[in-house]
């Protein structure tokens, strides 16, 4: 989010270009959930995909409640440094300015906006804990984990009154808030339900990798919305956001591409697409802060790392199915991070010190690390906690039984594909 | 020579392959089918419509065995594919008259 | 009568039909399957993780014929399919008790 200084309530001029363009960015966003619904449905195996979707688009219902109710005033609302207040209770006065943004769209369209970037973040978790989760307990936990660890956690760096913001940290679409947090969340969860059958022994191919490059390129299509839009306005700065964005994800496909043919003698889809998507998540807290060829570097950068990084699950023997970690928490850090090396005022007024290789010192490095350590940490022991809890009133694992089966049959008494005639052989009953 | 036939569980596969290899069995065939024993299939619902669907999918899994070898075969598939639940399916066997190796032309037990 | 089967090369399947018509053999069925003798599979890579998959697609033909054409047509499979290298396959032969043509309910050489 754009940093500014916290100024009084004061009645809000409407500009009708900025106000498009956050009404397109809020579609955009919206498009990435289903796009990330897709990018994983492809690499879960065929009996699942059903129970993936569904994960990913119940999100939408499940956090579009909890966000009016009562994450967006928890977020937005006049509180102090660690939460917002209840003023914007159930859309309450949602017609008055938002705390501390001198915005020129209707605070309404503030809050659908943000509520796109809750639902993609909820989203994120379910990647962890592919192909062994039952929904009831999934939607619980998402429920309660859009409140009790999103809405903080956004206040925390997004709102210009929550403590992050105050200390100078740079996050401008949500590096903590989104990328850090879905990984850290998802690891917790993906730690109290324990490993897939099978895991990791036994091959479990992605089933449909083209519907995961598709859903890759939804998702690139949608980032533009995500980042270019957190500019608030339809401004130089997004123009800025929109392009960092755009070669970040470059970077990434084309270094992930490149170490992958190297290492193993292949370029395949799925690291592309991961690469990619790497770039794209370390240019998300940072996109508003960089000149254009950092934000190459970055996206090469990030490409590299999380190529390495998804291998520790193997090492380390967690079933970080989807690898929320491996891209998007260790992208996320690395985006925070590169900010204390990189981050100009050259491209936004809002950086006060420069990043160490603009002559700025450690400084913004300094405050990058505290909120780097403060959201994984946070996120991971809130998300823990939640998941340990709702798996006590509602058991969160399937049977064995079932995870033989697949999910989609299990839950949802469908199948994806209708292959062959005997498959489809039924009768009406 | 006898031909051994399998009807499986799927997921039962990797464990039959392995055992069948402790035994010194060289390869095999195996085929994705539907099938049903006493097992029922399951019900699958379309907004609101029902369907009943009996067959369930299985793994058919075949290997050409010496006669001396056959019982031996039939017990290591048979143990290891066991899950005591409904739906663990049938093992055969049925005399084979000759087997030919379509690369060489061997014919007989060398084609085993 | 008996029933011949081969497991082969499936771009041999088309091959293999030819010498099969020409060798006077009325129909067939075909199904895919995989399987695997001494011929090892072949790795795949998912995000660095390498996977070991051994079994190879092939096509399973069955053709059920009178008992004094069942070395010819052996022959005619065999020749077809050959390729001379490994995952060529094998044909085999088992006798069958009884055979019915669905539609007229013939049974026995009538229903070849």
């Amino acid at each position: 989010m754009r940093a500014t200084r916290v100024q009084p309530f004061r009645r809000v001029t409407i500009n009708s270009g900025d106000t498009a363009w956050l009404l397109a960015c809020t579609a955009l966003v919206l498009l990435m959930t289903p796009g990330l619904a897709f990018f994983y449905g492809g690499m879960v195996r065929a009996k699942n995909v059903l129970a993936m979707l569904m994960q990913n688009y119940v999100c939408i219902a499940v956090v579009s409640v909890t966000w009016v109710v009562l994450g967006y005033t928890l977020a937005f609302g006049d509180g102090n440094g660690l939460l917002g207040g209840f003023r914007f209770f159930g859309l309450a006065h949602s017609s008055e300015p938002v705390p501390g943004f001198s915005l020129t769209v209707p605070p309404l369209l503030f809050m659908a906006f943000q509520l796109m970037f809750a639902i993609i973040t909820a989203a994120l978790i379910a990647g962890a804990i592919a192909d062994r989760v039952k929904l009831g307990p999934f939607i619980a936990f998402v429920a309660v984990w859009s409140v009790v660890v999103y809405a903080p956690l956004a206040h925390w760096a997004f709102s210009p009154g929550g403590w992050m913001a105050h200390l100078g940290v740079l996050d401008f679409a949500g590096g903590s808030v989104v990328e850090i947090n879905c990984g850290a969340s998802g690891l917790a969860v993906a730690l109290v339900v324990g490993k897939r059958m099978g895991w990791p022994r036994e091959a479990m191919p992605p089933h449909s990798l083209p519907l995961t490059l598709l859903g890759a390129g939804l998702l690139w299509f949608g980032w533009f919305g995500f980042n270019a839009g957190s500019a608030l306005h339809a401004d130089g700065l997004a123009v800025n956001a929109l392009v960092a964005t755009h070669l970040a994800g470059v970077g990434g496909m084309l270094s992930w591409l490149a170490l992958e043919r190297w290492r193993t003698g292949s370029a395949t889809t799925l690291g592309g697409a991961s690469g990619a998507v790497a770039g794209l998540v370390a240019i998300t807290p940072s996109c508003g802060f960089l000149e254009p060829l950092p934000a190459l570097v970055l996206g090469m950068l990030a490409g590299a790392v999380c190529l390495f990084a998804v291998q520790l699950k193997f090492r380390l023997g967690y079933d970080d199915s989807l690898d929320v970690v491996g891209v998007h928490f260790v992208g996320g850090v690395l985006g925070l991070l590169y900010l204390g090396l990189c981050a100009t005022s050259a491209v936004n007024p809002a950086v006060t010190h420069e990043g160490l290789l603009y002559g700025g010192g450690a400084w913004l490095l300094g405050r990058q690390a505290v909120a780097v350590l403060a959201a994984g940490s946070f996120a991971f022991a809130a998300s823990f906690v939640v998941a340990k809890a709702v798996d006590l009133v509602l058991p969160m694992r399937v049977s064995e039984e079932d995870e033989h089966l697949g999910l989609d049959q299990a839950l949802h008494a469908e199948s994806a594909y209708d292959l062959g005639s005997v498959r489809t052989m039924g009768r009406l009953s | 020579m006898r031909l051994v036939t399998a009807v499986l569980k799927p997921f039962k596969l990797d464990d039959v392959k392995t055992a069948l290899e402790a035994a010194g069995v060289q390869g095999m065939t195996v085929g994705e089918v539907q099938g049903f024993g006493r097992q029922r299939g399951h019900t699958e619902v379309y907004r609101g419509a029902e369907y009943q669907v009996d067959f369930v999918p299985k793994v058919r899994l075949e290997v050409l065995v010496d006669d001396a070898d056959a019982a031996r075969v039939v017990e290591a598939i048979v143990t290891a594919a066991s899950t005591g639940s409904i739906g663990d399916g049938k093992v055969w066997s049925v005399p084979v008259d000759d087997v030919v190796r379509v690369r060489t032309g061997e014919r007989g037990p060398e084609a085993l």
